[in-house]
């Protein structure tokens, strides 16, 4: 019988590039600059990693396919490098393989490092990902903004509320993560903004305004993991272990089967209950005391709290409203500014979110810090609201 | 069946797309050079979407056609059109599998004159009136190009008819005919021309029309043994005004049998445009009544048809020529006009920039899902689901290879969500879509087409429309695909 995750495997060091319009780094930079700061934060040398996941999402702009770009860019010691490509769940997705293996043994300290270049393609927004061969002949033409702005009408037809309301509250998500970004060095966008700012933004995909979605930046993070042992006989306290690891994915039902009525995340949920179970959580509103979502547009980081079960279903816009989820809110969301102020280097984000959770419970998150976090939650949801990967990890102080 | 069956046309549809272009906007933009155009700016011409052309529109008009009709009957298909998509890929095919036809029937694209619809039609009378062929379908589309500020723009239009042709229940039963061969150029459109090169209008008025259509006249009247007077529908595009109606006259017919040219609705649809009034003729015929169908190009062909009584029947199950027109949306921006037809070098930004080529054989693997629609119903659970696969899509069934083909094409659905984006490239930003949820059961996120910005929301019922999904301007292909439009409640 399955044992569950939860403290097996403890975080030893953590790194993040600063995220942005990184015009002078190419992918390669941007993972040496997250990796010297996880390997110096962890106290160890390159030899001492035994086994690698990185993950990438779009090839084509960035390194290539393979294992090999990390492998030679950190001169790593011939070790395995696997590569993780799981859409926007990639960075999480990694770090899954690299703790799952010192769970198992397999090794005693591993690393996992999400890297994406996205300022390369020469225009804004997302590249147009490569769907196979059969997609491009029924799918429909869309982008993501287009895909996840859905999930606005649909929520709006099942909860009955009415349009502005939703846009106003839409409006907030965004201005609460301005103003956590503005005080954070590594974000992207750091300027803080107002609600009427967001309403009145040029439209991208009706109802998403400029403001509803997240930037596109570069970017790189990376965690080395090993086992709380491990990591005390290297001299650490006080240390951070991982409480909770899950993955959901799609399996065509809501894209084909008529029991899915669009207005929340299916696979969210599945995750999110099954994270709870694995961290012995019961009263997630109560127990979980920050978390880092999936923000890639307003109106999932709105629907997601719902899905997490943190706001009651049909909830969420008056918790948001309310401000449960400002920084000093009930369960601050995005305390590190989100994907709304950091942008979405895809493989990368995932690992970023947990390393915002790793210094909010070392104590080290500086003008952010929160008063005594014991848990944190990270959300990344990658493809579109009618079919996706959703992960769910929770970390937290040994213990907690 | 067995020779000198009594042929005639059994059934009839019509498509006239929804964008109607504002002959005026066609003179304000282009007087400043050509001043004579004021003069032609009356009423507006029908302007294909971006994604329509001659193929699918005359799957819109066979689906009206075929409306009440078993698909399975149809034995033939000839598709009429000057304005193939294909030179080398039968258009036909394509038009077969977007319709579901059957797979053993015969099938030819009839082309390279003005009056190819009107020989396509008389051709599978001709064949059901030999008993060589059952049930015809004959469609025909046009989709012409021209230049900026002339008077083939003003004068054109986009539009589809389709008729089926057989020996029972037979709704206008075909008297006789006449076809004279005679290569008079009034224009021509040579190999690697996109655009009709045209002689002096008054020597086609004068040479051409006026002394090639009286001699087809006179003939089919002769061969089926009616007098000119008994005509009750002259049915002869022509975009000289007025000519009609004079060689109707010289030829003993009244001028108020002369059928309504369409010109201040629709404009001349080529090839189709004689099946295209004859549609709309039908729309309009009392039982018992004789039509005569004029077609000029190279010659002429003529022919005279009997309205029966089994006509009002169909005529009450049609959207017709008449519905497509009722289901107008007019259109004023002529830049729009220029950009839909290539006449613009618009800057369309990286976006445009991806590769669209077609993997054949997937195409073909698949061509009854993509091309017809066809999805799956399971036969454990009955759920109905797109894409067809191997494994139910129902969580509490998941029963594998149960999936029997099913044709959804024909559903009508509802808007369960749904964006307009200005991200994604399209050529109408912003572009529409959204999950669509079917009436008999399955869903699919699709493309919205037709659509009137500001008029979606959940819940809007939808119809799907066969279309184009995209070019492969690179090397010269398409894709094809169905899309969603919302329903206007004309259609």
């Amino acid at each position: 019988m399955a044992t569950g995750i939860k403290d097996k495997v403890a975080v030893l060091g953590m790194g993040c590039s600063k995220f942005g319009e990184r015009w002078e780094s190419g992918a390669e930079e941007l993972m040496v600059e997250a990796y010297i700061e996880a390997l110096q934060d962890a106290g160890i040398e390159t030899d001492q990693i035994e086994a690698a996941w990185f993950s990438t999402h779009v090839d084509e702009q960035s390194v290539g396919k393979g294992g090999t770009p990390l492998s030679t860019t950190l001169r790593l010691p011939n070790i395995p490098v696997t590569r993780v490509e799981n859409f926007c769940a990639s960075g999480s997705d990694a770090f899954r393989g690299a703790v799952y293996a010192v769970a198992a043994g397999a090794c005693d300290i591993a690393l996992a490092l999400g890297v994406e270049k996205l300022k390369d393609t020469g225009y804004g927004g997302l590249p147009a990902g490569s769907r196979g061969t059969l997609q491009p002949q029924i799918g429909f033409n869309g982008s993501a903004p287009g895909n996840f702005a859905q999930l606005a009408s649909a929520y709006r037809a099942k909860h009955g509320v009415n349009k502005d309301d939703l846009k106003r509250a839409m409006a907030h998500v965004s201005v609460k993560s301005h103003a956590n970004g503005s005080i954070n060095p590594k974000a992207h966008l750091r300027k803080k903004i107002t609600e009427d700012q967001a309403i009145n933004a040029p439209i991208i995909a009706e109802p998403l305004g400029l403001f509803d979605c997240c930037g596109v930046s570069d970017g790189a993070a990376a965690a080395i993991v090993t086992t709380p042992e491990i990591a005390r006989s290297l001299g650490k306290s006080d240390l951070v272990t991982v409480k909770a690891l899950q993955l959901s994915l799609s399996n065509g039902l809501e894209a084909s089967h008529n029991s899915w009525d669009g207005s929340y995340f299916h696979t969210a949920r599945i995750a999110a209950k099954k994270a709870y179970e694995e961290a012995g959580v019961t009263k997630p509103r109560e127990r979980i005391s920050m978390m880092e979502v999936h923000d890639c547009f307003s109106i999932t980081e709105l629907v997601t709290m719902e899905d997490l079960f943190i706001s009651p279903e049909g909830g969420a816009v008056t918790d948001v409203m309310d401000g449960f989820y400002d920084a000093d809110g009930g369960v601050p969301c995005q305390i590190d500014g989100g994907l709304k102020c950091f942008g979405h280097p895809i493989g990368a984000s995932g690992l970023r979110m947990l390393y915002e959770m790793y210094l909010q419970l070392q104590g080290r998150a500086g003008e952010r810090q929160l008063s005594d976090p014991k848990l944190g939650l990270t959300h990344n949801l990658g493809g579109a609201p009618f079919s996706n990967v959703c992960s769910v990890c929770i970390v937290g102080a040994e213990g907690a | 069946m067995t020779g000198s069956n009594v042929a005639g046309i059994t059934s009839y549809g019509g498509y006239v797309p929804r964008l109607r272009l504002d002959r005026k906007a066609i003179a304000d933009a282009n007087k400043w050079f050509n001043p004579s155009l004021a003069g032609q700016a009356v009423g507006e011409r029908s302007m294909a979407n971006w994604d329509e052309d001659s193929v699918t529109m005359a799957v819109e008009a066979a689906r009206d056609c075929l409306a009440d009709r078993a698909r399975e009957a149809v034995d033939a298909l000839y598709f009429a059109s000057t304005t193939m998509p294909f030179s080398d890929r039968q258009n036909a095919a394509i038009v077969a599998t977007a319709l579901a036809l059957r797979e053993d029937i015969a099938s030819v694209d009839v082309t390279s004159s003005m009056r190819a619809g009107s020989s396509a039609l008389l051709q599978a009378l001709t064949a059901a009136s030999a008993g060589t062929s059952g049930s015809a379908l004959v469609a025909a589309g046009e989709h012409r190009k021209t230049r900026a500020g002339g008077a083939q723009e003003m004068r054109f239009g986009d539009a589809g008819a389709a008729f089926t042709v057989g020996t029972e229940d037979v709704i206008a039963r075909l008297l006789g005919s006449h076809s004279l061969t005679i290569d008079f150029v009034d224009h021509f459109r040579g190999e690697g021309a996109e655009i009709d090169y045209s002689w002096e209008e008054r020597w086609i008025r004068d040479e051409g029309y006026s002394k090639i259509v009286p001699r087809a006249v006179t003939g089919a009247l002769e061969k089926s043994g009616v007098g000119a007077a008994d005509i009750a529908h002259f049915v002869m595009p022509c975009v000289f005004p007025r000519l009609p109606e004079k060689i109707a006259r010289s030829c003993g017919i009244d001028g108020e049998a002369v059928h309504d040219t369409l010109h201040a609705v629709c404009g001349e649809a080529g090839t189709a445009h004689s099946l295209v009034m004859l549609s709309h003729a039908l729309e309009q015929a009392r039982p018992g009544e004789k039509i005569l169908v004029v077609s000029f190009g190279q010659g002429c062909d003529a022919m005279v048809l009997e309205t029966t009584a089994l006509l009002p029947a169909v005529q009450a199950a049609r959207r017709g020529i008449t519905g497509s027109l009722e289901r107008r949306r007019p259109e004023e921006n002529y830049m729009k006009w220029l950009a839909f037809n290539g006449l613009v070098d618009m800057e369309l930004g990286m976006r445009a920039e991806t590769d669209n080529r077609t993997p054949l054989t997937v195409l073909y693997r698949k061509h009854d899902m993509i091309e017809g629609f066809i999805g799956g119903k399971c036969s454990e659970c009955s759920t109905l689901q797109y894409p067809r696969t191997r494994i139910c899509v129902n969580p509490e069934c998941k029963a594998v290879d149960t999936q029997q083909p099913y044709n959804m094409s024909e559903q009508r659905g509802t808007v369960q969500s749904w964006s307009a984006d200005f991200l994604t490239y399209s050529p109408d930003p912003p572009q529409h879509y959204g999950m669509i949820v079917f009436e008999e059961g399955g869903r699919l996120m699709m493309d919205f087409t037709d659509v009137d910005p500001g008029t979606v929301d959940s819940g809007t019922a939808v119809r799907l429309a066969f279309r184009i999904k995209d070019f492969d301007r690179r090397r010269g292909f398409r894709k094809y695909f169905w899309k969603a439009i919302p329903d206007t409640g004309a259609a």
